[in-house]
């Protein structure tokens, strides 16, 4: 009955599903109507890894020794710099609030949003990453592997991340914060990342720590949820 | 049977309970350290590799495993604090970062001077190494996301939010040896069946184990009190306590 507005229209309760589907699709409008925006850690992964040759050698064969870490690492520091912007403008304006105020599951409607964000940093990474690597002399045979690597890689990496944002959104000047809270917790994707685009180089096999990655993005996409809408609930209160 | 455990829940009974602890712990603690000083740095043969220098695990070992079991006691104290809403449970975990955190630096400084004439360098970015350093970025991101908030209580849940998702570092630190089959040399005590390592090097090692462990103990009563001095400073027990404490001397 509840469900009956006053003109006697039934309302149907939305699904999760629904649900989902609607936050996406917003934050997905908002991301082209602010393109500009997401493109900057993209950028900034562009430059990061720019700084490398200029710090240590421009000649190939001894970038590409070091290429698999350069790149793992800018593309982390890349993940950190956009978890910024993940929560805090819908905290400011308090749209997250009404969320969690709507009855529908918190959990949910953020990784709704983290996956999202994962659509428009992550995924930019993991396909530009090859021509970067292929800059930094990484033979094309090694594609596959980076942007695999990378694709597991920074989905760990936003989920982590999303729990960070969603402690520290609440603290003022946070992002250093930020930072010292989620690299520790991240350096196990970087590892396994970075040694399996390491041993394919090699030449070796790469199913062991592509296997772990895989293994750390399911426990995310498990737990992360769970921790990120605890966190949330104290930072909106 | 969960009486004591509500008892103790309660700040003025923890903070009595803490203060008579404190002195049993330390004692005990300060006798053990003697007497596993004693063992390992008399008694015990020197290691036929790496003669009297081996010698540094007396400290280096038990340091290393209250750097990883203390962080588990911070982490449960969270989980209590966080599913029963227990402000002392908040309190034990706040007392246990920065014990955690002095554990795991003289773990890497003891571990780094014992490397420097065995493998020939102060550090070696091997994944053991390097998941005890990231154990203390762990310490210090728990305390720094602490410091941030104004508001004690926010900082207790949130802080535990963090201490529960970083325990999922603990057991990676602990099979990173199996896993990445590191210049660390493996555990040589806890192997079933043969120990590699005789029993007059054994025993002072357990000894000190437990002597850390005491030490621990008691250092956490002091900081459990002072910081129930601090949460509970405006509380009318208190002030009775420390008039009759004022009467007493």
């Amino acid at each position: 009955m509840a469900q009956l507005l006053a003109g006697g229209t039934a309302v149907r309760e939305p699904g999760l599903l629904q649900i989902a589907g609607l936050i996406a699709a917003r934050e997905l409008r908002l991301a082209v109507r602010h393109w500009d925006q997401v493109a900057q850690p993209l950028i900034f992964f562009v430059v990061v890894t720019t700084l490398f040759p200029l710090a240590i050698s421009p000649s190939l064969r001894e970038l590409r020794n070091i290429s698999p870490g350069v790149v793992w690492v800018a593309a982390m520091l890349a993940s950190l710099l956009s978890l910024e912007s993940l929560f805090r403008p819908d905290v400011e304006d308090g749209t997250i609030e009404q969320w969690a105020l709507s009855g529908q599951p918190l959990p949910l409607m953020l990784l709704s949003k983290t996956v999202t964000h994962w659509l428009l940093a992550g995924l930019p990474l993991v396909i530009m990453a090859p021509v970067v690597g292929t800059a930094l002399g990484m033979p094309m045979s090694v594609w596959p592997v980076l942007a695999g690597s990378l694709a597991l890689g920074t989905g760990c990496l936003s989920l982590l991340g999303g729990i960070g944002a969603a402690l520290t959104v609440a603290v003022r000047r946070g992002s250093v914060l930020l930072a010292l809270l989620v690299l520790p917790l991240e350096m196990p994707v970087l590892i396994f990342g970075a040694r399996a685009v390491d041993l394919a180089m090699h030449g070796e096999a790469v199913a062991g720590p592509l296997n772990l990655l895989a293994a750390v993005l399911l426990l995310c996409l498990a737990l992360a949820p769970f921790a990120m809408s605890a966190a949330m609930r104290i930072s909106i209160e | 049977m969960w009486l004591w455990f509500y008892k103790l829940a309660s700040p003025p009974y923890a903070y009595a309970v803490a203060g008579k602890l404190r002195p049993w712990l330390l004692w005990s603690a300060i006798a053990l350290m003697i007497v596993a000083a004693y063992g390992g740095l008399v008694i015990a043969p020197p290691d036929y590799q790496q003669k009297d220098a081996f010698r540094i695990i007396y400290v280096h070992v038990p340091a290393a495993t209250m750097s990883l079991s203390v962080y588990v006691v911070l982490a449960v104290a969270a989980g209590i604090g966080v599913i029963w809403r227990i402000k002392l449970a908040h309190a034990v975990a706040a007392a246990c970062a920065p014990i955690g955190a002095w554990f795991t630096v003289l773990a890497l400084a003891t571990g780094s001077i014992w490397g420097k004439p065995m493998w020939g360098t102060w550090w070696e970015w091997d994944p053991r190494l390097t998941s005890e350093l990231i154990q203390l970025f762990l310490y210090l991101g728990y305390m720094a996301l602490r410091s941030s908030f104004d508001d004690t209580q926010r900082a207790d849940r949130a802080s535990a939010i963090l201490a529960i998702v970083g325990v999922v570092n603990v057991p990676v630190v602990k099979y990173s040896v199996i896993w990445w089959n590191s210049l660390h040399q493996g555990p040589s005590i806890s192997k079933l069946g043969a120990p590699s390592i005789t029993s007059d090097m054994l025993w002072p090692l357990l000894t000190m184990m437990l002597a850390f462990m005491l030490y621990f103990a008691a250092v956490l009563c002091d900081r459990i009190r002072s910081e129930i001095l601090k949460r509970e400073r405006n509380a009318s027990w208190l002030s009775s306590v420390m008039s009759t404490r004022g009467a007493e001397a």
